[in-house]
């Protein structure tokens, strides 16, 4: 069976600066796949070129067998995606912002209002479906994310940083919701995270990187045992990212701080 | 929990054919459409703040200039002949709103969603325009309310109405286009803001909005023949009030102008979303 998603030596520079560099990267079917990373590594970047964001040279990037500099839009069919930011629209309700996409996605007619209506439910929101998505709770909006982006019935999922921000209940309401419908569908699900305890928990298999280079890759357990007995995937993140976590935010850290920031006021 | 919609067979490559793709273009103007109109009934405020400019220039420059005689309109009371102006007025300034609309969707991470659904470019930014074109609309109904309610002697011409109607569409998608295409060039909200601000008046003021193209300077008549505004104007007033024009020309004009404004605004689309 083809890799849901596969990158070889992928590339990425914004000017010259290089964000991501001789990146490769194959997901199993049906597997939650982490990609981890302080502030700056390139996770957002990897992201943004796997669902055609960003160009990527032909050859180096195919989901499920596509490649996506050539057959884009097909690869945008298979694609369910959540941004960083908080991005649903504050101004629609929960049910328009999930029907907008199962349009955009060319759901037929028939089907529409049925898988909205069960996208809705299985993320928790059916009470809350036609108020205005600007009395949710920074948890219910990923939920509504997450339902924007399942509705289409994606083969993979692609979350960034889907808890950042969210209160403990918020975050395990969030990946409750991921793996029931993983269980369900059997999709393969991509998330970037640099929370290592959700890493450790949630993840199949994970990809450490730092500075644009994949520096560790394996299950969890794996890259634990490799560095000792009693080693935590906070340790192992240490190991390989080398310094401190402040530290090697640096490069990123104005633009990180100014998406929190937008973050934080479109929440709000 | 209940059953979810199962994902699709494996991928198969999509044949590329013009009807397909027509097709595609009409789906994604109604989603973006009836999307707006969703917005526009969660929050009416926007709709009656929008109708204050047009009702003080409707009543108080309107009604004054039309007491004094001040501008020579020939056998058309002034009222008359400015409130075309004034609902293609109020179409612009929803239009040029657009472009940062777009800046803030790209950092609320939305444009890059809606980039990430299989809609080509085009199609986006024609369905943003279209979208601006049933906003304007919605508004222009106001406007022609209010118009009516000072006595403005508009057609009762049922096709003539359908007319207007698309002249509006045509104008704001042009408008709306023209936003984002500065939105793609100059990337941040507050450059845009101020940009927006620095061109929407002079764009009415040199048109033929307020007066008789006759009375402008001729270094004014210029810039009034390569404004689409101008055109708008002009179709509107041969349609609602029945003053001569140039329908056909019109037309022509505002239709142009729109697609290239759209192929421009789409070329630009990825700039914007990378920025
Ligand atoms: N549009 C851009 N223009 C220029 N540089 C960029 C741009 N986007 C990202 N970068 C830079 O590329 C590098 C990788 O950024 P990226 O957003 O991929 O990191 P990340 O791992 O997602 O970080 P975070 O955890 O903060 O989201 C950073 O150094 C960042 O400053
Ligand atoms: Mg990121």
């Amino acid at each position: 069976m083809t890799d849901p998603v596969r990158t070889q030596g992928l590339h990425y520079a914004f000017s010259d600066h290089v964000a991501v560099a001789e990146l490769d990267l194959a997901l199993h079917p049906g597997e939650v796949f982490g990609l981890l990373g302080p502030n700056g590594a390139g996770k957002t970047t990897t992201i943004r070129v796997i669902t055609t964001l960003l160009p990527a040279p032909p050859g180096v990037v195919t989901v499920a067998g596509l490649d996506v500099a050539r057959h884009r839009r097909q690869v945008r069919r298979l694609l369910g995606y959540v941004p960083q930011q908080l991005s649903a629209d504050a101004s629609l309700s929960g049910r328009e912002n999930v029907a907008l996409f199962a349009r955009l996605f060319d759901v037929p007619r028939r089907e529409r209002a049925d898988a909205v209506d069960s996208v809705l439910d299985a993320m928790g929101l059916t009470e809350a479906a036609d108020r205005t998505a600007s009395t949710y709770s920074g948890g219910m909006v990923r939920r509504l994310e997450l339902a924007q982006a399942l509705v289409s019935a994606p083969q993979v999922l692609v979350l960034d940083e889907p808890t950042v921000g969210l209160d403990p209940v918020a975050r395990s309401g969030v990946w409750d919701r991921i793996h029931e419908v993983r269980r369900e569908t059997g999709m393969t699900v991509l998330v970037t995270t640099h929370a290592m305890e959700e890493a450790e928990l949630h993840c199949d298999r994970v990809a450490l990187l730092h500075r644009g280079r994949k520096r560790a890759e394996g299950t969890p357990t794996e890259l634990m045992d490799a560095l000792g007995p009693d080693a935590t995937l906070d340790d192992v993140f240490r190991h390989h990212t080398g310094d401190t976590l402040t530290q090697s935010g640096q490069e990123g850290s104005m633009r990180d701080v100014r998406t929190a920031r937008r973050t934080a006021r479109r929440v709000g | 929990m209940s059953v979810l919609p199962a994902a699709p067979p494996a991928a198969s490559v999509e044949r590329f054919s013009p009807v397909g793709e027509v097709a595609l273009l009409v789906r994604r103007m109604g989603a973006m459409c009836l999307v707006e109109l969703q917005k526009l009934r969660h929050d009416r405020t926007e709709l009656v703040t929008r109708t204050v400019q047009p009702a003080l220039w409707l009543a108080v420059f309107g009604t004054t200039f039309s007491r004094i005689h001040a501008i020579p309109t020939g056998s058309t009371p002034y009222l008359d002949f400015l409130a075309p102006g004034i609902l293609a007025q109020s179409a612009l300034f929803i239009a040029i709103f657009y472009g940062i609309q777009v800046i803030w969707e790209r950092d609320a991470g939305v444009l890059a969603k809606l980039l990430v659904t299989p809609t080509p470019r085009t199609a986006l930014v024609t369905a943003k325009a279209f979208a601006a074109g049933i906003r304007a609309l919605v508004q222009a109904v106001v406007v022609v309310v209010i118009a009516l309610l000072l006595g403005v002697g508009f057609t009762a011409n049922p096709f003539k109405l359908l007319g207007a109607a698309a002249v509006v569409v045509l104008g704001s998608a042009f408008f709306c286009c023209l936003s984002i295409t500065l939105a793609g060039v100059v990337l941040s909200r507050d450059r845009l803001m101020g940009i927006g601000q620095a061109i929407t008046m002079p764009l009415f003021f040199a048109s033929n909005a307020l007066y008789p193209v006759d009375l402008m300077p001729g270094w004014l008549q210029v810039i009034n023949k390569v404004n689409p505004l101008s055109y708008e104007v002009d179709a509107l007033r041969g349609l609602l009030i029945g003053t001569p024009a140039r329908l056909g020309l019109d037309a022509v004009v505002l239709v142009v102008a729109a697609a290239v404004m759209i192929s421009v605004a789409s070329a630009l689309l990825p700039r914007l979303a990378r920025g």
